[in-house]
């Protein structure tokens, strides 16, 4: 093979130059990064999952609530007494044989049959297959009125949707953050990195790749913004979306900001091994970070101090408080607090963050320790 | 020209550069020569900044590098890297921007450059399915990208076929004919010998011997003449300031001992004897020269 092509006449000396600064080097490493990810099957499969996840809570209580009231057989004059007025779909049945007939077959939920013991001081007995009917024996009892002195502006199921979907939602980007770590493992593994290194600075690495996750991130949060309120709409909670808005405004920026936090350690965890296969072993502590403020959360959201401090602590913040807000237990000053302190410790850790990854970068040999990046930093 | 003045570099206890001076002239190639474990490696990547240096500077045009100006440099390094699961042309052209082309242009540099190296029909492809000849075919492509103002590569030549080897050379003379200066290293001394123009030894951290590849030959190697004569040559035996190297017949190889002008003296003697048909001196080869100045 020779070369057949002639020599391009070229001066590089007059050649004009535009030059990358700063800023335009981690817009190209965050375009890559982004244009790389958009193009990967498992991102839009993920995507996919959360909003199937999404709608299909929104949306299938109602689908499978829908099967109308309980029914029950009754038998004799006393249950058909007991029974008028309550919302229960009856069907008279001769005796109690034919009824128990109609609970063993699942016909009915439950029968009601004459008490014969004189235990029951409605006269009635309920009959039932495996479990007590809760919603049968409700309807049959006469509740005592309840005076509320501070309602709860929230259903308590509500609740923990809310809560379950905010925690569920800032773990998967969490880790998802993961994806960093990734990307610059497999710089190092390549040693494409010495060519990175010697064009544009160390930090404009590290910053394009946060940038370019982060907006990843956030393009998926305005997605799933926009469908969750449909979704609800759709499923018929428009009262819960009404509560739940102000709360999707504050998780939002809490979202983003957490994401930035765990996106700068996630770059240095990928910074400081050289293999791929090495990654797994040096994410432990980083899972305890994102894992640990999901289950505290889904543990202690009934104990209003543990709470109290998760929504002011930057790992947990982006999760409790969101929720409190949902609640009503926190002032909108308390979120602007926590949200002060997330930003802050987010800037501190891209500035630790970009001293130990320009330290560990370049060795690319084993795993790099912390004291190790840090004295090589230049 | 890039100048490398008194460099310093240490891993822990062990002084892996000292005192390493070079220049890289514009134009011509250099050839970096060493072992492995000579300081080869470390010393480019001081160059482009990718290891920080303990001691000396690295001078391009006179003034200090600067990120801008690094920016323009081209690498190849030993550890071939591009990103396996990207496509080639566009990885490439990624590349050429982020050493600070536009757009079009990149595309069109990456274009021109995959023809030139018969890798066009490759360029649609994911790096990770081309041959590991295509694939450091690739690598050049991204070396050269975007017009460096210096390139250095690190062991250009290892693993490549000698086809490959061919093209190599034809697009590195190309860019050194264009003003742009190249260093390269290698260990295949032979290569270096009928490529480069300038050549820097280096062993064990420190340089043994730079200068052009002429300039090398002549101060370096055993001065050695070759004498054909019309009739025997025996009688040289018994000149005293001379080291029969090689003697059959009419013809000699000498080595003169001492200084001085003995080669002349010795010419003159075979003169005065008969006809002489030819006097010349023995070119060392790089090879030798190497294995003198280490």
């Amino acid at each position: 093979m020779a070369v057949t092509t002639p020599p391009v006449p070229r001066d590089t000396q007059t050649q004009p130059v535009t030059g990358t600064s700063f800023l335009s080097s981690t817009r190209l490493v965050a375009e890559r990064e982004i244009l790389t990810f958009l193009r990967l099957k498992g991102f839009w499969i993920g995507l996919a999952v959360i909003l199937l996840g999404l709608v299909a809570l929104a949306i299938l209580p109602r689908v499978i609530g829908d099967d109308g009231p309980p029914s029950v057989a009754a038998v004799g004059p006393e249950a058909a007494r007991v029974l008028t007025g309550t919302k229960l779909e009856v069907r008279q049945v001769a005796d109690v044989a034919a009824a128990e007939e109609l609970v063993r077959s699942e016909e009915v939920e439950a029968a009601v049959v004459p008490d014969t013991t004189g235990q029951s001081a409605t006269g009635v007995r309920v009959v039932a297959l495996t479990d007590s009917p809760r919603d049968v024996v409700v309807a049959l009892s006469t509740m005592p009125p309840v005076d509320l002195l501070e309602p709860s502006e929230t259903d308590p199921g509500q609740r923990q949707i809310v809560i379950m979907v905010f925690a569920l939602v800032f773990l998967m980007f969490g880790m998802g953050g993961m994806a960093i770590a990734q990307s610059t493992v497999t710089e190092k593994q390549t040693r494409i990195v010495e060519i990175l290194v010697s064009t544009v600075p160390v930090r404009a690495l590290l910053s394009g790749k946060i940038v370019g996750h982060t907006l990843l991130t956030l393009g998926q949060v305005v997605v799933l913004a926009v469908t969750a309120p449909i979704a609800l709409r759709v499923g018929g909670h428009s009262e819960l979306l009404a509560a739940l808005a102000p709360a999707l405004g504050w998780f939002v920026p809490f979202l983003i900001l957490g994401f930035v936090l765990l996106a700068a350690i996630w770059a240095v965890t990928g910074s400081m091994v050289s293999r791929q296969e090495d990654l797994g072993s040096s994410i432990g502590p980083l899972m305890l970070l994102v894992m640990g403020p999901y289950f505290a959360v889904l543990f202690f959201n009934d104990n209003e101090t543990v709470m109290t401090v998760l929504s002011y602590l930057p790992f947990s913040s982006p999760i409790a408080m969101p929720v409190r807000m949902f609640t009503g237990d926190a002032a909108v000053w308390e979120a602007l607090v926590a949200l002060t302190l997330l930003a802050a410790s987010a800037v501190l850790a891209m500035l630790l963050a970009s001293r130990l990854y320009s330290g560990a970068l370049l060795q690319t040999r084993g795993k790099v320790s912390f004291s190790n990046a840090w004295s090589n930093a230049d | 020209m890039l100048t490398v003045t008194e460099l310093r570099r240490n891993f822990g206890e062990h002084r892996a550069l000292d005192n390493v001076s070079f220049e890289v002239r514009p134009g011509r190639m250099t050839g970096f020569i060493g072992a492995n474990g000579s300081g080869k490696t470390t010393t480019m990547r001081i160059i482009l900044g990718v290891l920080a240096a303990h001691g000396g500077s690295v001078v391009w045009h006179g003034a200090p590098i600067t990120q801008a100006v690094r920016q323009r440099f081209g690498y190849m390094p030993e550890e071939r890297g591009l990103y396996p699961k990207a496509k080639v042309a566009e990885q490439i052209t990624w590349l050429g921007r982020l050493h600070g082309l536009d757009h079009a242009t990149a595309r069109e540099n990456t274009l021109r450059l995959l023809e030139q190296l018969e890798l066009a029909e490759r360029a649609g492809d994911k790096l990770e399915e081309l041959s590991l000849g295509n694939q450091q075919r690739a690598q050049v492509a991204a070396a050269l990208v975007h017009d460096p103002t210096l390139l250095i590569l690190d062991e250009p030549f290892s693993g490549l076929d000698p086809i490959a080897v061919e093209t190599m050379l034809g697009v590195l003379r190309e860019r050194a004919d264009s003003g742009v200066p190249v260093l390269f290293s290698s260990h295949q001394l032979g290569l270096v010998e009928r490529l480069c123009d300038d050549v820097v030894i280096i062993s064990g951290g420190v340089v043994k011997a730079s200068g052009g590849r002429e300039e090398l030959r002549a101060k370096y190697g055993s001065r050695r003449f070759e004498l054909v004569l019309e009739n025997d040559a025996g009688w040289l035996r018994d000149l005293p300031e001379v080291r029969i190297v090689d003697l059959d017949g009419p013809r000699a190889v000498f080595e003169p001992i001492g200084n001085g002008r003995t080669d002349q003296r010795v010419l003159r003697a075979a003169l005065e004897r008969g006809a002489v048909r030819s006097f010349t001196p023995v070119v060392p080869s790089l090879n030798e020269i190497f294995k003198e100045a280490i």
